[in-house]
C-alpha cells in the first residue's frame, strides 16, 4: 500500500515483516530511527522480536553473531563510526559465514568530526567479506532490505544494507509497503544447517593454520561470487511478486544509445536523474548507472552496460586519500579487459553531507571536455578555502 | 513542482511541520517529498526543514535553494535579513507573528501574510506549538489542497484529545484567513 513515510520507519517496518528473532543495537548517537522505531514495535507487541540494547555497537555485532550462530534470524542496524566500532566483529561475521542483515545508514567518518552523509563508513569495512548493496531511493531500501533476509540465507552471507543517512533515512516520500501476507509467502522461514546446537556440538571461528587459511579466503571470494546471481534471482522474484524491481546487481536508466555514461551509489542517482531531465538536451543525454552491488562487485555485468561508452564519469562518494576514488579504481580494474574501454572521469562529491544539486548532471557532463583534467577530482571542493600546496 | 522552506526554533514542530504537510500533500493526490536540514539538534536553535509537492515522481534530493513558499514559525529568525534568500520572484512567506503582513511584506519586498499561530496554539491546544495553525493558514491562503487533507495527515500522527485539539485549531486558523489570497489560476 502507498504510503508517505520516511524512510527510517518504512525500514523498521520492513524488518519487522521479515520476522527478525533477535535484534540488537547501540541505541546513541551514530544511530537512526530504524532501531528506535523497532524497539517500539517490539514494546507495543507487534513484533515478536528479543530486542537487545546494548552498551556498543561492537556488542551489537557480537550478539547478533552469537544469535545467528544458533539458527535465530538476527538484524542490526548502524552508521558512521559504529561501523567502524564494529569493524573487527563484521570480519568476524563475515569470515565465519554467518548469514545477517545489517543497514548501514551511511555517514561520513571522524576526523574531522562529520555527522552527514557520505559512504566513508561503509567504505571502510568494504574487504570485510559482507555483501554490500547500495539503494537509491527509500522503495528500493524498503525492497532491498526484504531481499536481503533471502540472500543471506541463500547464500549463508552476511548481507550489509547501504542507504545515504539524513538523505533517505530522514526523508518522507512516498513508498510502496509490502503486506505481511506478500512478505510471508516470499520470504521462507530462517534456516540455518550450520548452526550451533547443544544436540550436535561443533566450534566456529577456530585457529586456521597456514594449511588451510587461504583455502578458506579462496572459498569465501567463491562465495561472494555465486551470490551474484543469487541477488539477480531475489529480485526477479521480489518483481514477480510486487511488480518493483530494485535493480538488482545494477540498474541502467538513461539513454541507452548514449556514448557517455555516469556510475553512481546511492541516492546520488535520484539527483542525477533530475538533472538529465531538467537539462532538456543542453549538456547532451547519458546513460545512467545505478551501481547497487558494490560486493559482490558485478564486473560482468558493468562491462556489459558500458559498451559504446566513450566517456564514462564515475561519482565517489568517499575518498581512499593516496589514491583518490575507491569505485572509481574498482570500476577501472573491471573495464581494463574492454578492447574499447571508455576514457574514465572519476570525482568524488557530496563528502561529509556537502549539498548535491541539480546542476551537477550539466557540471559533471562539462567537466569531460576538459582534456587536461586529472583523472580525479573531489569535484565540489573549493580550492581556494586552501592552502596553496593543498590545491 | 512547488517547493517550501520551513524556518523554525528547535521545539517549534518544523520538521514535524515539513512531514505533515508532505502527508497533507500526498492524502491530496498529489507527490511529495519533505526532510529537514541536517545539523545538530538543540532546543532554541534555528532549524530549516523542506517539502517538496508535484503530480509526478520526485527524484531530486539536493536541499531547496529557491522555494515557491517560506513558512517561518518564530518572528525572530526574521532579524536574519538572509531567511528570504532564493524565494522566487512572486513567492510568498507566511510568518508566525502578531505584526502586520504589510510591515514585513515592506521588509522584505515579497508577499508575506502574519497569523498569531503561537497564541492561537495556546489558546486551543494549550501548547505554544504554530506549525499545525501555520499549515492550516497556509493551505487557506494557497487553496493547494483541502483543509482534510491536513486533517487526515493528523490523523496517521495523533490521537484522543491531542487529535482533537489540533483538528479544532486547524478548522479555526484555517477560516481565519482570506481564502485562495495566494492561488494561482493555474493551481487548477
Amino acid at each position: 500500500m502507498r504510503e508517505a513515510i520516511e524512510g527510517s520507519l518504512a525500514i523498521a517496518r520492513a524488518v519487522a515483516m521479515c520476522r527478525p528473532d533477535v535484534v540488537a543495537a547501540y541505541p546513541i548517537t551514530p544511530q537512526t530511527h530504524i532501531v528506535e522505531n523497532l524497539s517500539r514495535l517490539v514494546a507495543e507487541g507487534q513484533m515478536h522480536t528479543e530486542f537487545v540494547s546494548v552498551e556498543s555497537e561492537f556488542s551489537a555485532a557480537s550478539v547478533v553473531l552469537g544469535a545467528a550462530a544458533t539458527g535465530a534470524r538476527a538484524y542490526t542496524a548502524t552508521a558512521s563510526q559504529g561501523v567502524l566500532l564494529m569493524a573487527e566483529v563484521l570480519f568476524n561475521i563475515a569470515g565465519l559465514r554467518i548469514p545477517l542483515v545489517m543497514t548501514v545508514a551511511n555517514r561520513a567518518v571522524s576526523a574531522p568530526l562529520s555527522i552527514w552523509n557520505d559512504h566513508g563508513d561503509s567504505m571502510a569495512v568494504r574487504d570485510s567479506g559482507w555483501i554490500q548493496i547500495h539503494c537509491a531511493d527509500n522503495q528500493e531500501a524498503v525492497d532491498t532490505t526484504i531481499q536481503a533476509f533471502r540472500i543471506a540465507q541463500e547464500t549463508e552471507l552476511p548481507v550489509m544494507v547501504c542507504m545515504d543517512g539524513f538523505v533517505l533515512t530522514h526523508t518522507m516520500e512516498i513508498i510502496d509497503m509490502p503486506s505481511q501476507a506478500d512478505v510471508d509467502g516470499w520470504l521462507p522461514p530462517f534456516e540455518f544447517d550450520r548452526r550451533l546446537d547443544p544436540a550436535n556440538p561443533k566450534s566456529f571461528g577456530m585457529l586456521v593454520t597456514p594449511e588451510y587459511f587461504a583455502e578458506i579466503r579462496h572459498a569465501h571470494h567463491a562465495a561472494m561470487a555465486r551470490a551474484l546471481p543469487v541477488i539477480e534471482a531475489a529480485d526477479r522474484d521480489w518483481a514477480a511478486l510486487t511488480g518493483r524491481a530494485t535493480g538488482g546487481l545494477l540498474a541502467v536508466e538513461g539513454d541507452p544509445e548514449a556514448d557517455v555514461a555516469i556510475i553512481a551509489m546511492g541516492s546520488t542517482v535520484g539527483t542525477l536523474r533530475a538533472g538529465m531531465a531538467a537539462d532538456a538536451g543542453r549538456a547532451g543525454p547519458a546513460r545512467l548507472l545505478n551501481l547497487r552491488a558494490f560486493r559482490p562487485f558485478p564486473a560482468e555485468a558493468l562491462r556489459a552496460a558500458l559498451a559504446g561508452v566513450k566517456h564514462l564519469i564515475v561519482i565517489d562518494r568517499a575518498i581512499s586519500p593516496g589514491l583518490g576514488g575507491i569505485v572509481g579504481a574498482e570500476v577501472a580494474a573491471a573495464l581494463y579487459d574492454m578492447p574499447d574501454r571508455p576514457r574514465l572521469h572519476n570525482h568524488a562529491l557530496g563528502l561529509g553531507g556537502r549539498d548535491i544539486p541539480e546542476t551537477i548532471y550539466a557540471d559533471l557532463l562539462a567537466a569531460i571536455k576538459d582534456l587536461d583534467a586529472p583523472g580525479f577530482s573531489v569535484f565540489d571542493a573549493d580550492l581556494a578555502k586552501l592552502a596553496p600546496e593543498d590545491r | 513542482m512547488k517547493e517550501f522552506r520551513i524556518h523554525g526554533r528547535g521545539g517549534q514542530g518544523s520538521v514535524a511541520a515539513a512531514y505533515l504537510l508532505a502527508a497533507a500533500a500526498f492524502e491530496a493526490g498529489f507527490t511529495c517529498q519533505a526532510f529537514p536540514s541536517f545539523g545538530a539538534e538543540r532546543r532554541g536553535a534555528p532549524v530549516t526543514a523542506f517539502v517538496r509537492i508535484d503530480s509526478a515522481p520526485i527524484h531530486l534530493r539536493a536541499q531547496i535553494q529557491t522555494p515557491d513558499f517560506l513558512i517561518v514559525q518564530d518572528d525572530t529568525l526574521l532579524l536574519d535579513h538572509a531567511i528570504t534568500a532564493g524565494l522566487k520572484p512572486g513567492g510568498a512567506m507566511l510568518v508566525n507573528s502578531e505584526r502586520p503582513g504589510e510591515a514585513i511584506a515592506a521588509d522584505f519586498g515579497c508577499r508575506a501574510f502574519c497569523v498569531p499561530a503561537t497564541a492561537l496554539a495556546v489558546e486551543t491546544i494549550g501548547k505554544p506549538i504554530p506549525n499545525t495553525a501555520l499549515l492550516a493558514a497556509f493551505l487557506g491562503l494557497s487553496g493547494l489542497m483541502p483543509l482534510e487533507a491536513l486533517a487526515s495527515a493528523l490523523k496517521g500522527r495523533f490521537k484522543g484529545d491531542t487529535l482533537a485539539r489540533n483538528l479544532a485549531l486547524i478548522d479555526r486558523t484555517a477560516a481565519s484567513v482570506p481564502q485562495g489570497l495566494w492561488k494561482e489560476p493555474a493551481d487548477a
